[in-house]
Parts: C-alpha cells; sequence; structure tokens
C-alpha cells in the first residue's frame, strides 16, 4: 500500500493522540480520587489517609508527566500537520485550546508542584485545597478541549467568509453549549473515573492477594468500589447521551456504528451483533433487538433513522449544491474588492454545501470539472469504514456493562460483606485493570473514525486539511514519535511497577503516635 | 452580537499583538530560566547531591513555567491562526526537534531521581540538558529567520507553502540569533541559581553568569549591527487597511531598505535595545555586589528589552516572506475575526490576572533557598 501525506498525517495523529489519552483518563480520575483520600484525611487525622493519598498521588505523578509530555505534542501538531485545517477552521476552534491553557493548564500545573513540594511548606487544609484545585484543573482541561473536539463533530455557531477564505465564528454561545461538546464532556470523564477506579481496585486487590499493606489496600478498595460504580453507571447513561447526540448531528456515523445499511421504519431494531460487509451493503447473521434502535436514537417510537444508501443520496444532493457555491465563491474571488450581489446571493443560498463540493478534489482539481462518475464516488466517500466502527463500538458497550457488574460486585462486598473477597476475585480486579483504557480507546477510535473523511463534519474534508509537506518529512517524523514514545513507555511501564512493588512509604512512629493517643498502641499489622 | 463592536478591530489586533509579545517575554521569563538551569546542570553540579539541589530549586514551578508556552502556541492559534499554520509546518523538522526535546524535560525531571543508578541519573541529567539547550536555540534561530523573512507563500485558496529547507534555517545570521539567545536563557539561569542556593553551586552560577552576559551583550550588539547593514526589511506599498479582511494577500508588500526605518519612524522605541543592553550590565554589577535579587531582576530586563525589541523593529510584521512578499502575515492581515479577538481577549482580561495572582502566591510559598540538607532530608518527595 503506498501511503501518502495525508493517510501518513492521519496515523501521525491517530498515534500520537491515542498515546496522549493513554495518560489523560488516569490522570482524571485519579487526580479526583486523591483529592478524596486527602479530604478523609484532613476531617479524621488519621495518618493512614494521608499515606494512602501520597502513595496514590506518586503513582499519580509518574503517570501524570507523561500526560504533559505528549499534550505538547498535541498543541502544536494541528499547525505543523494539518496547517489547512489550522487556518481554515483556526478562528473557532483555537479559542477553546487557548482557554484550556488559560484556565485550566495554568491552574493544574501551577498547583501539583506544590501539591508534591508542599506538604512541609502549607497548612493542612491549605494542602488539601491545592489537591482539589489540581483536581479541577485537570476536569476543567477536559471541557475546553472537548468543546474544541465537539465543534469538529458538530459545527455550529460558524459561517464561511469568502473574503478570508475560512470559516469564522458567528456565536461564542453556541460554540461553548454545543450539545456533542456537552455530551463528550461528561462520558469522557467519567471514563476516566472509571479508569482510575479500576487501577486503584487492582493494584489494591495485588496487594491483598500478597497479603501486603491491608490497612491501606481495603480501604482504597472502598473508595475505588463506591467511586467507581458511580462512575461506571454514569458512563454507561452519559454514552447513552453520546449516542443521542450522535442523531442528531452525524447520522452517518450512527447509521456506521450499526451497520444500518437500509432506512428502517419507525421505530427502528438495533443490531446486537452480526458481520457487516461493506461490499455487498448487508450485515450478515446479524441479531436483532426490535424497538432498541429507534428508543436509544430518538427517545421515540415513531421517528425514521436513516439509513446508509439514503444518507448517501443525501451526500450526492449536498454535493450538487455545493458545486453551486463552489462556482459562486470562485466568481466572487475574482475581484474580492467589488463583489457582485447575485454571486454573492447565490453562494449565501448554497454556501452550507461548500465542503460537499471540496470532497471532489480527491478527484479534480476544480470540482466543477467532476464526471458524474466522480460526484457518486464522492458521495460513497461520506460512508465510513462500517466494519471495525461496529466492532470498535460494541467492544467499547460490553466493557461497559462488565464494569457496572465488576463494580457492584465489589461494592457489595466491601460495604456490606465487610471485605470479604474470593481470591478469583481478588485476581479478577487485577486482570480487569487494563480494560477500560481499550475502551476508551475504542470510544475515541469510533468517534473520530466514525468522522471521516470529514475532520470537520460536513465543512472540510481530511483530504484538503493537511500541510504541503513531502512524505519523507511526515515519514520521518511519525518514525521518531513513534520510537521515542516507545522508549518512553517502557520507562514509565517500569517506573510504575517498581513503585507499586514498592507500596506505601509507611511512617510507623507517626501512626503509633496516633494510635497512642487513641489509646490502641499498634493495632496495625507491621510493614 | 454587536458587543464585540465595542471595541475597534483595529484596536483589537493591536491588543492581541501586545499580548503576544507579553506571553513570549513571559515564556522566557518564567521558562527560561528552567531551560538555562538545564543547559547548566551538567556543569554548575558535579555530585549527584548538587545535581539535585539544582533541579529541585525549579522542581515546583517547570509546569507552571511551561504552560506559558503552551498558551503561547494556543494564543497564536486563536488569535493569528495564519501565523500558526505557516510558522509551524514551514518550521516542521525544526519544530519535531523542539518537541523531542521538551518531551525530555517533564520526564527527566520526573524520573531522574527514582532509581538509584548512577548511570540512569547521568542520562536523564544529559537530557535535561538537552531539554535546555536545543529549544533555546532553535527559538533564538527561528527569530533570526524571521527577521530576514521566510521563504513561503500563500497559494490562491491561502494553503501555506513553505519552499525552503531545514538546513536553510541554520544560516549565518540566524545562527549568531540562536547563540544570543542560549547565552541570555543560560544568563536568566545562572541568576536564578545565584538567587536559590548557596555555597560551592552558587559561585559556579556566578562564574558562568558572568561569562553569559559577557557574551550576550557581545551577541545582542553583533546581531544588531548586522540586522541594520545585512538584512533587508519590509514594509507597505501603500498605506494597509487596518481593519478589514484577514487575507494577506490583500496588500502588496515591499522587500526592500531596511528594518532599521522604524527608529526613524517611531524613535521612542529604542528604550528596548537600551534595555537590552542595560539588562546584562546589571547583572555584571549584580553578581559583583552580591546581590542576586537585583541580579535576577535585572536579567529579567535584559529578556524585556531583547525580544521587544525584535517586535518593535518589525511592527507591523509578524513574519514576511521572502519569495512572496505579498504573502507576508502583518498585524493587519493576519489575525482572528473580530469577533474571536473581543471574546479571547474579555476572557484574558478576567483569567490572566488570576493567573498571576496564584502564580505569585505559589513562588511565595516556595521562597528560599533549596540547600542540600532539604534534599537529603525529604529524599522521599523531591526530585
Ligand atoms: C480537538 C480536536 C481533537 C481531539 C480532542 C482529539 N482528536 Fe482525534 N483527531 C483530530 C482531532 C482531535 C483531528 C485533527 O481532526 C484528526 C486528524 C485527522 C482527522 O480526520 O481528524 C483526528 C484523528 C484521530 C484518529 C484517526 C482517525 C482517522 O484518521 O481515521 C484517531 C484514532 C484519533 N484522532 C484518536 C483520538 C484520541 C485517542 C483522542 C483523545 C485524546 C483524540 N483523538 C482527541
Ligand atoms: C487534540 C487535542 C489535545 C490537545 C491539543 C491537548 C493538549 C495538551 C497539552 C499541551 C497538555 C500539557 C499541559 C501541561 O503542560 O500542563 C495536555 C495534558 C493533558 N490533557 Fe490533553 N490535549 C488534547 C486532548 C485531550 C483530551 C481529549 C483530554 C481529555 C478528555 C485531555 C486532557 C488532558 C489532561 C487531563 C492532561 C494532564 C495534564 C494537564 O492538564 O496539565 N487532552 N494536553
Ligand atoms: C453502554 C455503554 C456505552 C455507550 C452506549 C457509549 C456510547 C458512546 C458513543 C455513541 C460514542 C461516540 C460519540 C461521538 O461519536 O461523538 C462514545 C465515545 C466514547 N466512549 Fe463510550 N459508550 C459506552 C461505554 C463506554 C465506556 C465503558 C468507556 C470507557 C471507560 C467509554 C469511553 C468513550 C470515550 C473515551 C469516547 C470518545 C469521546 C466521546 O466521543 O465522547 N464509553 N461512546
Amino acid at each position: 500500500m503506498e501511503l501518502d501525506i495525508v493517510e501518513l498525517s492521519r496515523l501521525q495523529f491517530a498515534m500520537t493522540a491515542m498515546y496522549h489519552f493513554l495518560f489523560v483518563p488516569l490522570t482524571l480520575g485519579l487526580s479526583v480520587l486523591v483529592a478524596i483520600m486527602e479530604t478523609v484525611y484532613v476531617m479524621t487525622n488519621r495518618p493512614i489517609w494521608r499515606q494512602m493519598t501520597k502513595f496514590w498521588g506518586t503513582l499519580f505523578g509518574i503517570n501524570f508527566v507523561l500526560g504533559v509530555a505528549t499534550g505538547i505534542t498535541m498543541e502544536f501538531q494541528f499547525g505543523m500537520n494539518w496547517s489547512y485545517y489550522s487556518h481554515y477552521v483556526g478562528d473557532i476552534f483555537g479559542a477553546p485550546l487557548a482557554f484550556e491553557g488559560l484556565m485550566a493548564f495554568f491552574l493544574e500545573a501551577t498547583f501539583v508542584g506544590l501539591f508534591f513540594f508542599g506538604w512541609d511548606k502549607l497548612s493542612k487544609v491549605a494542602h488539601l485545597v491545592v489537591a482539589w484545585l489540581v483536581a479541577i484543573g485537570s476536569n476543567i482541561s477536559a471541557l475546553w478541549i472537548l468543546i474544541a473536539n465537539g465543534w469538529m463533530q458538530n459545527p455550529v455557531g460558524a459561517e464561511f467568509n469568502p473574503m478570508s477564505m475560512r470559516m469564522e465564528m458567528t456565536s461564542f454561545f453556541d460554540v461553548m453549549f454545543n450539545e456533542v461538546a456537552q455530551a463528550k464532556f461528561v462520558h469522557t470523564v467519567s471514563a476516566g473515573y472509571v479508569t482510575a477506579a479500576f487501577f486503584v481496585l487492582g493494584v489494591s486487590a495485588w496487594y491483598l492477594l500478597k497479603g501486603r499493606h491491608i490497612e491501606l489496600a481495603r480501604r482504597s478498595i472502598a473508595v475505588a468500589a463506591s467511586f467507581g460504580l458511580a462512575s461506571a453507571l454514569s458512563v454507561v447513561v452519559l454514552g447513552d447521551e453520546s449516542g443521542y447526540s450522535v442523531t442528531h448531528s452525524q447520522k452517518m456515523k450512527l447509521a456506521a456504528i450499526e451497520a444500518m445499511w437500509e432506512t428502517e421504519p419507525a421505530p427502528a431494531s438495533f443490531t446486537a451483533i452480526g458481520i457487516p460487509d461493506s461490499e455487498a451493503r448487508e450485515t450478515k447473521y446479524a441479531i436483532h433487538i426490535p424497538y432498541a434502535m429507534g428508543l436509544i436514537g430518538t427517545r421515540s417510537l415513531n421517528h425514521e433513522i436513516p439509513g446508509i444508501k439514503e444518507l448517501v443520496e443525501q451526500a450526492e444532493q449536498r454535493i450538487r449544491s455545493g458545486l453551486v457555491a463552489y462556482d459562486a465563491l470562485v466568481e466572487i474571488r475574482k475581484d474580492l474588492k467589488n463583489i457582485d450581489p447575485v454571486e454573492k446571493a447565490r453562494f449565501e443560498e448554497h454556501s452550507g454545501d461548500l465542503g460537499f463540493a471540496f470532497l471532489l478534489k480527491r478527484y479534480v482539481e476544480d470540482p466543477r470539472q467532476a464526471t458524474e462518475a466522480q460526484i457518486l464516488q464522492a458521495a460513497n466517500d461520506t460512508v465510513p469504514q462500517v466494519g471495525p466502527l461496529f466492532w470498535a463500538f460494541r467492544i467499547m458497550v460490553g466493557l461497559g456493562f462488565l464494569f457496572i457488574l465488576t463494580m457492584a460486585y465489589f461494592f457489595y462486598k466491601a460495604s456490606i460483606k465487610r471485605m470479604q473477597f474470593p481470591r478469583w476475585a481478588l485476581w479478577g480486579a487485577v486482570f480487569l485493570i487494563p480494560t477500560p483504557w481499550i475502551a476508551a480507546e475504542m470510544g475515541w477510535f469510533v468517534a473520530e473514525y466514525g468522522r471521516q473523511p470529514w475532520t470537520v463534519d460536513g465543512v472540510l474534508p481530511t483530504a484538503m486539511s493537511v500541510s504541503h509537506l513531502s512524505v519523507g518529512e511526515v515519514a520521518f517524523t511519525l518514525a521518531g514519535f513513534v520510537l521515542f514514545y516507545s522508549v518512553l513507555f517502557v520507562i514509565e511501564m517500569g517506573l510504575m511497577i517498581k513503585y507499586i512493588k514498592k507500596g506505601p512509604y509507611m511512617d510507623t512512629a507517626e501512626s503509633e503516635q496516633w494510635f497512642e493517643q487513641r489509646g490502641r498502641i499498634a493495632a496495625q499489622p507491621a510493614e | 452580537m454587536i458587543l464585540h463592536e465595542l471595541i475597534d478591530f483595529e484596536i483589537l489586533r493591536l491588543l492581541w499583538w501586545l499580548l503576544l509579545g507579553v506571553l513570549l517575554i513571559g515564556f522566557a521569563m518564567t521558562d527560561g530560566f528552567d531551560m538555562g538551569v538545564g543547559a547548566l546542570l551538567p556543569f554548575v553540579a558535579k555530585t549527584d547531591t548538587e545535581r539535585r539541589v539544582v533541579i529541585n530549586t525549579i522542581g515546583p514551578v517547570w509546569e507552571g513555567n511551561q504552560v506559558w508556552f503552551i498558551l503561547g502556541g494556543g494564543a497564536i492559534f486563536a488569535a493569528w491562526p495564519p501565523l500558526y499554520a505557516v510558522s509551524f509546518s514551514g518550521f516542521y523538522l525544526a519544530m519535531f526537534v523542539i518537541l523531542a526535546a521538551l518531551i525530555l524535560r517533564p520526564v527527566g525531571f520526573k524520573y531522574r531521581s527514582k532509581r538509584d543508578s548512577a548511570r540512569w541519573r547521568e542520562t536523564w541529567d544529559w537530557c535535561l540538558f538537552i531539554g535546555g539547550f536545543v529549544p533555546a536555540l532553535i527559538f533564538g534561530v527561528a527569530v533570526g529567520n524571521v527577521l530576514q523573512g521566510v521563504p513561503f507563500h500563500l497559494t490562491e485558496i491561502l494553503l501555506p507553502v513553505y519552499e525552503g529547507s531545514f538546513f536553510g534555517l541554520l544560516n549565518p545570521f540566524a545562527l549568531v540569533c540562536g547563540l544570543a539567545s542560549v547565552a541570555m536563557l543560560v544568563m536568566h539561569g545562572s541568576a536564578w541559581l545565584a538567587l536559590k542556593t548557596e555555597g560551592v553551586i552558587a559561585e559556579r552560577s556566578k562564574v558562568f553568569g558572568t561569562y553569559a552576559s559577557v557574551a550576550v551583550i557581545a551577541l545582542y550588539a553583533l546581531a544588531g549591527l548586522w540586522m541594520a547593514l545585512g538584512v533587508t526589511g519590509f514594509s507597505f506599498a501603500e498605506a494597509p487597511v487596518v481593519d478589514g479582511p484577514s487575507n494577506p494577500l490583500l496588500s502588496e508588500v515591499l522587500h526592500e531598505g531596511t528594518w532599521m526605518v522604524a527608529y526613524s519612524e517611531r524613535p521612542w522605541i529604542v528604550i528596548a535595545p537600551i534595555l537590552g543592553f542595560l539588562g546584562p550590565l546589571g547583572v555584571l554589577y549584580g553578581i559583583r555586589a552580591g546581590r542576586e535579587g537585583l541580579t535576577f531582576l535585572a536579567s529579567k530586563t535584559a529578556i524585556l528589552g531583547m525580544i521587544s525589541s525584535v517586535g518593535l523593529t518589525m511592527f507591523p510584521f509578524i513574519l514576511p516572506s521572502t519569495t512572496d512578499p505579498r504573502s507576508s502575515l502583518t498585524v493587519w492581515d493576519a489575525s482572528s475575526s473580530h469577533l474571536t479577538l473581543f471574546v479571547m481577549f474579555t476572557t484574558t482580561l478576567v483569567f490572566f490576572p488570576l493567573v498571576l495572582a496564584y502564580t505569585a502566591w505559589v513562588y511565595k510559598v516556595l521562597w528560599g533557598k533549596v540547600t542540600e540538607k532539604d534534599v537529603l532530608e525529604q529524599s522521599d518527595s523531591v526530585y
């Protein structure tokens, strides 16, 4: 397979983004869990909670720096590899990115240093405030970046300006309160909480299996199970919210996730499982659940959900309309200082479909010269690859239900059964540690791969978004990132494991002093 | 929305040009000493404990400082999208090198002291050196290229096309600027270490600080002279439209004469190079007089003067083009829309003072020298 600039750039972006998102969910969740533990410490004054805060804080720190390090790449990649995209939508897309720096990164990064270095320099309460500011900062960071990403999925509050040949913002309010962005935020943040809960649960289960750090492990499990149950429930409920918002904004993505080739009369059924075949445009061996899709997608029993074939026909209409806009735009741009009002009106009538004309740029330099066959081809291009989306979505959803069951079980055992866990369950918790990462990466894959062939849905095709670079340059940086990131990953995992094995730093003198005050000397198992 | 018309487009563009300067200068003043300290690390500190002292002087603050750089990227994207698109895709490989160097830094700080092995620590020390030295050099080289103009053009649909090569960036004038930038940040790093450490490290830092400030004076003077005599400037062919659409191709630009005309048009800007020279002189004085606070302040003054002298000389040009001067990006035709600039400005007005306030508070909490005793006693929680 011959790789071109577009594919290499996509590969590089996907690689660096998915890598960044290995560290992000744990940062999002663990910062909150650590702050919760420190809150308990400040309220009860029991040293064990301080030790827990410090121990999980250390692991948080090892993970956190790689989130920061890989985030730097993300911030500059749009300009490096997607310079036409940056020019074309920077007016809208840049603002949330800048706000993320201003409101979130500064907050989090300024206080995270104090979190680690400030134990002896701050009062207890001040240190607790610092811990919460770190957690709040990381969560605000997710909010802004998802507003930026949500806009690409559902580009509201902007219109094309022929003078500057780009999209410009018409309402910041619409961009900020984009329903897709809001749905994404709650879903993604809960996914981060689930990830951290499984991490804490799994590591603690391993301590119990090894008979080490029992006090710390039990308390950690109690926190992780309650926090995890709440977040696992919310990730699924809010995942449904994501599905609902996709129904409005990205019908093609939804149809692809569902492998829904034909429009079904309402209420549509949900294909639980099957084998989608893109060539024949049908799903083999499908098992349907009646009504379910209609309920999930439209929350009603009487709205139709369009299938892929119908959406391709709609895309073809929009391409034809886009060609009118394109033609008018060419006329307008011949003399920007004296714009012909007739052409301007013609452009404005069709400008919403301009992006569809750009789809033809893959085949002809001037879309107006496209043949009928090319138009049909471009309309077909609007269908993303169905198979991978279908399966990725089902893996995420399946894991989501597994998470609820697991957390419910541990919550039950921890609260009602007084912490009596069978060994198989503890081993299960250890082996489940990687699964939330799998679910989250699948989720991003569905969201981003399902958006193809667009970078900004209906506005700018991916093929047009790239920089003017040579294949050699992009191949070089891609190889560089792969190599560099792999080395860092090995180092990170090594340190994580080392520090998990080492366990918490127990200040026994401190504990004894506390127990002495309570008159219960040395109730603590020796470490 | 009419609200945004409360502030003229022209004024907003000017304000965002100023804010861009504030961000760059803020970045160089804060993250700058981190980079300087990184570049000095293998030389001012010999034993492991000494190196840990040096690293821990910036341990709690480098993260926050680095956000100046990230916010700089975000703000350029949001306020000057064409600049973001042209410069980062044009300087593609140079950007990759910067990113690689900057990624080494966070990891180096955090992971270095997490294993006892001497080889492990030695390796990270050199990574931290690269993380300080390489970006400092490339940023300066980039400024040198911007002053000379960059070979790029914008196509009919405003796609940026870079026509130079990576090695073309490494021309003599740009290298002088690069070295000036390294000297400036090394000076800044020494001033910081003199303030935050004691004993042998502080003594060595003062020696490096002395050399660096002499180098700053020499290189800055050389670059200035070279620019005045050997670098062709840019100007508008006719008075530009200051509140028109952001499309660089709508105006004609000349590539002739010298940048020095700025000093006859706006004589007051001479204050910038004056500060650029007074700063390093102040550092020399401060070191000799043993006044570390003053030294650090003087070093900041040098940064303020040097960076603003570049911006003020080039105004209103931001990124001129040599191969197609018409494509040059300027304050008047490379910004975001009126509404976006307004929304960003009002938000910045609220949040920026907040950032400055809590950053100042954090520095206050961390006030005081870092000693070998501190590092050994808190071996488990510091870097
Ligand atoms: C703010 C914007 C934004 C955000 C928050 C993300 N992405 Fe994204 N993603 C893009 C903006 C984007 C993009 C620049 O628009 C890409 C590059 C090419 C494309 O079409 O979209 C993209 C492509 C892209 C692809 C490749 C799809 C393809 O080309 O077939 C994957 C797998 C991901 N991303 C994964 C992620 C992950 C794991 C993220 C979580 C950190 C993530 N994205 C966040
Ligand atoms: C493509 C889009 C993205 C860009 C440009 C980006 C950029 C960055 C940058 C520059 C950092 C380092 C900040 C620092 O130095 O403190 C960072 C860290 C982080 N990012 Fe991302 N990121 C992206 C995607 C995401 C997503 C999708 C999320 C969450 C849903 C996220 C959440 C975080 C978090 C929690 C951190 C931890 C460090 C911190 O906030 O300081 N990022 N990101
Ligand atoms: C029944 C359970 C779930 C449903 C119905 C669901 C639904 C969805 C949908 C429809 C999307 C695509 C949104 C878009 O394209 O814009 C999505 C994305 C995503 N999902 Fe899920 N999901 C579920 C469970 C999970 C779980 C368990 C995790 C991780 C722990 C997860 C993590 C993600 C992430 C990180 C994304 C990408 C960000 C986003 O688009 O919101 N999801 N999910």
